[in-house]
C-alpha cells in the first residue's frame, strides 16, 4: 500500500471518530502549546535582559572588587572614590570613568514617601552611560565636589512623589537629609513587572557621607572603541592588583554579563520545556491506548484487509499513518496556541515572550517522534492479527 | 513435496480406487487443490482435529458447493483453500504451486491475485462508497488510482450497480451490498470465488438473485467458485456437491468417507 494510500485511509478513519480523535489529540495538542509558551516566555526573559545590558551604553567595562561569580556573595569594596582618578589617569581620560556606590533609602517629600535606589556618582554618568534626562540637568563636577545636597530623580520615583507637580527645584528627604531636585531621568520601562525608574542619583561625595561610608561599589569605564575592551580589561585589572596588593578585582564587559545570563537563563528555558515535554510523552501514552483500542474495534476490518491481500507491512503502515496523523495534527495545532498565547502574553501581559523557532521546529518533529514511537506498538499488534481470527470477531 | 508425491501419499492412506482419479501431469493444475490436509486446534489443553485428512481439487471453472453440518469443517477447509490459514500438515496448491514454501505476505500476495471472497456478513466497510470497497483489494497491489477506480467500475457494472457507484453500504439493500462484496471479489480478476454462505443473511428473492449473479459469472468468465452453503437449493444449483462431515470429506450420497472429493 502506497503511503498516500495510508494517508487518505487514516483521515477516513479519524474523521469517522471526529470526538474522539480531537480528545486524543488534546494531550498532544497540551504538550505541545506548554512547549511552545513556555520557550517563548524563557526567550523573552532573555531578550528583555539583553536590553536592559545592552541599554546600560556601549563599550562598557565594570570593576568591581573580588572574584565575580553568580551564587558567591559580593565582596567587601576596598575601592575608593580616588580609583576613579586614577583608571582616568590609566585610560588617559577622566570623562570615561564613572562611579557608583548605592543603597536603598527612603525618600520623601511631605507625607509621601518610596523606597528607591540611592545611587551615589559622579557627573560622567550621561557621557559613560545611556541616561537621557526627561527635565532639568544632571549633577555638574562643582556639585560633586562641594558635596551639594542635589538629585536627579528616576521617572518613577518623581511620579511617586510629586504626582503632576513639576519636580525640579523641590526638595526631597533622602534617610532624614534634604535634597533640592535639579533633574528627572526619562522612563527606561520596568521588567518582570518591576519598575526600573524607582532611583535617585546624587553626588558621590554627598552619597558617603549619607550612607557614612569610604567605599564605592564600581567604578564604569568606558572604553573608546569595541577593539579596546580586552586590552584595557586586563590593563585595570592589572594595574588595581598591583595598588591593593593581595586584592583581587574583575573587570566585567556587557558581552560577558549577557554571556553569563544568557547562559542561566537558557538553562532555565531547556528546564521549562523538558517540564513541558513530559506532558507531551503523557499525550503520546493516550494516543497509544486509543490505537489499541482501536485495532480492537476494527479487527474485522483488519481480518477483511488481509483477506483481500493485505501483508503485514500494509496493516502497519495504515495504523501507524494513523497515530502519526493524530499526534502530527495535534502538534500543528498546539504550535498554534501556543504561538497565539506567547503572543498574546507578551503584548497584553509584563510578561516578555518571544517565539523562538526552533522551538516550534522541535515542538513539531517531537509530535510526529511521538506518534511513531507511540504508535508501533498498536500497529505491529493490528499487522499481526491472524485473518482467520479476525474475521471471525464479532 | 510435488502434487504428485502428494497424491501418492493421500493414495496409500486412502482407499486405491480415489488415486486412479488423480493424474496432474494429464490435465491442467486446478485452480487450488487441497491434499491430505489435516488442521487441529489446540483448545485448553486438549486438541480438536477441524480436518483429519482432506483432499479436494477445484479446477479451473468448477462450480462446487461444499456442504455438511455445523463442525464438519467446512469453514476451515475453506480458510485454508483460501491462504487464510495453514494446514497442521499436507498441502494446498496454488495453480499447481506449493504454498508451504511462502511467507505470510506472501501468501497475502498469492491471495490478493488468485483468490477472491465472499462472507455471509458482506464485510464492507461501512464508510467507504461501494467503488472504493470495490478497489480495496486493488491497492494492495499497487494500482494507480485511476485504475483503481476503472476496474472497481468495470466490476461493479458487471454486477449489475452501475448505478450504485458512490452510495455507502448503508443506503444500500442486502442483496446490493452482497453484489458489492462480489465484485470486490471479483476485481482482481481472481481464478477462485470462495463464498461463505453468500445467501445467509438474504432472504430467498435476493439470495436467488445473488446466486444468479454467481452463475453467471462462473459461466461468462470462468472463473471457478466454491461456496459454502446450508441451504438444499443452492447447493443443488452446484456443478458439484463436497459433502463434510467430522472433519472428512464423505460421499455425497452415501455419507462414506472418501480421500478425494469426488471430480466431475
Amino acid at each position: 500500500m502506497k503511503l498516500g494510500e495510508a494517508f487518505s485511509s487514516a483521515l477516513t478513519a479519524l474523521r469517522a471518530n471526529r470526538l474522539r480523535s480531537v480528545l486524543t489529540m488534546l494531550g498532544v495538542i497540551i504538550g505541545v502549546a506548554a512547549v511552545v509558551i513556555l520557550v517563548a516566555i524563557g526567550s523573552g526573559a532573555k531578550r528583555e535582559v539583553e536590553r536592559q545590558v545592552e541599554g546600560l551604553g556601549s563599550n562598557l567595562i565594570l570593576v568591581v572588587p573580588g572574584q565575580v561569580q553568580f551564587g558567591s556573595a559580593p565582596a567587601l569594596s576596598r575601592l575608593q572614590l580616588e580609583d576613579a582618578a586614577f583608571l582616568g589617569r590609566l585610560v588617559g581620560n577622566q570623562d570615561a570613568v564613572a562611579v557608583t556606590v548605592s543603597s536603598g533609602e527612603q525618600v520623601r517629600v511631605g507625607n509621601r514617601m518610596v523606597f528607591a535606589n540611592v545611587n551615589g556618582t559622579t557627573e560622567t554618568v550621561p557621557l559613560v552611560f545611556d541616561r537621557p534626562l526627561a527635565r532639568g540637568r544632571y549633577l555638574s563636577g562643582a556639585d560633586v565636589e562641594t558635596r551639594r545636597r542635589v538629585a536627579v530623580l528616576g521617572s518613577q520615583t518623581a511620579r511617586d512623589l510629586f504626582g503632576d507637580v513639576e519636580p525640579v527645584g523641590r526638595q526631597v528627604t533622602i534617610a532624614g537629609v534634604r535634597f533640592r531636585v535639579i533633574g528627572v531621568f526619562t522612563e527606561i520601562g520596568s521588567t518582570f513587572g518591576v519598575s526600573r525608574d524607582l532611583e535617585v542619583h546624587v553626588p558621590v561625595s554627598a552619597a558617603q557621607r549619607l550612607f557614612g561610608v569610604e567605599r564605592i561599589d564600581a567604578i564604569a569605564v568606558k572604553a573608546p572603541n569595541l577593539d579596546a575592551i580586552g586590552p584595557l580589561q586586563s590593563r585595570i585589572i592589572a594595574a588595581l592588583q598591583d595598588k591593593y596588593e593581595g586584592e583581587t578585582f574583575s573587570a566585567v564587559t556587557q558581552t560577558q554579563i549577557l554571556g553569563t545570563v544568557g547562559s542561566i537563563l537558557g538553562l532555565l528555558t531547556i528546564v521549562l520545556a523538558a517540564i513541558a515535554g513530559i506532558s507531551l510523552v503523557v499525550g503520546g501514552v493516550g494516543v497509544s491506548n486509543i490505537m489499541l483500542v482501536s485495532v480492537r474495534e476494527r479487527t474485522r476490518e483488519i481480518g477483511l484487509r488481509k483477506a483481500l491481500g493485505a501483508r503485514q507491512r500494509d496493516v502497519l503502515a495504515q495504523f501507524l499513518v494513523e497515530a502519526v496523523v493524530l499526534t502530527t495534527v495535534g502538534g500543528l495545532i498546539g504550535m498554534g496556541l501556543g504561538v497565539g498565547a506567547a503572543l498574546a502574553a507578551d503584548r497584553f501581559t509584563q510578561l516578555p515572550a518571544e517565539i523562538a523557532w526552533w522551538s516550534l521546529a522541535l515542538a513539531f518533529g517531537v509530535s510526529v517522534a511521538v506518534g511513531v514511537f507511540f504508535g508501533v506498538f498498536p500497529a505491529r499488534r493490528a499487522g499481526s492479527l491472524d485473518p482467520v481470527v479476525a474475521l471471525r470477531t464479532e | 513435496m510435488s502434487p504428485l508425491e502428494g497424491a501418492q501419499r493421500a493414495a496409500s492412506q486412502g482407499p486405491p480406487e480415489a488415486s486412479s482419479q488423480v493424474d496432474p501431469q494429464a490435465s491442467p493444475p486446478a485452480a487450488v487443490e487441497a491434499v491430505d490436509v489435516r488442521r487441529s486446534y489446540r483448545v485448553g489443553s486438549g486438541q480438536v482435529d477441524a480436518l483429519r485428512g482432506v483432499s479436494v481439487s477445484i479446477r479451473p471453472g468448477d462450480y462446487v458447493a461444499l456442504i455438511g453440518p455445523s463442525g464438519s469443517g467446512k469453514s476451515t477447509l475453506m480458510h485454508l483453500l483460501g491462504l487464510l490459514d495453514r494446514p497442521t500438515s499436507g498441502q494446498v496448491l496454488v495453480a499447481g504451486r506449493d504454498t508451504r514454501t511462502l511467507d505470510d505476505d506472501g501468501l497475502a500476495e498469492l491471495r490478493n491475485r488468485t483468490i477472491g471472497f465472499v462472507f455471509q456478513a458482506f464485510q464492507l466497510l461501512a464508510r467507504t462508497t461501494a467503488v472504493d470497497n470495490v478497489a480495496l483489494p486493488l491497492i494492495y497491489r499497487g494500482a494507480g488510482r485511476r485504475e483503481r477506480r476503472d476496474r472497481a467500475v468495470a466490476a461493479l457494472e458487471a454486477v449489475g450497480l452501475g448505478h450504485r457507484l458512490d452510495h455507502r453500504p448503508a443506503q444500500l439493500s442486502g442483496g446490493e451490498q452482497q453484489r458489492v462484496a462480489i465484485a470486490r471479489a471479483l476485481v482482481g480478476e481472481p481464478s477462485l470465488l470462495l463464498a461463505d454462505e453468500p445467501t445467509g443473511n438474504l432472504d430467498s428473492v435476493t439470495g436467488a438473485e445473488v446466486m444468479a449473479t454467481l452463475e453467471r459469472l462462473n459461466r461468462e468468465r470462468g472463473v471457478a467458485v466454491m461456496l459454502v452453503t446450508h441451504d438444499r437449493d443452492v447447493a443443488a444449483r452446484a456443478g458439484r456437491q463436497i459433502r463434510m462431515r467430522d472433519g472428512l470429506v464423505v460421499d455425497p450420497a452415501t455419507a462414506a468417507p472418501v480421500a478425494w472429493g469426488p471430480d466431475s
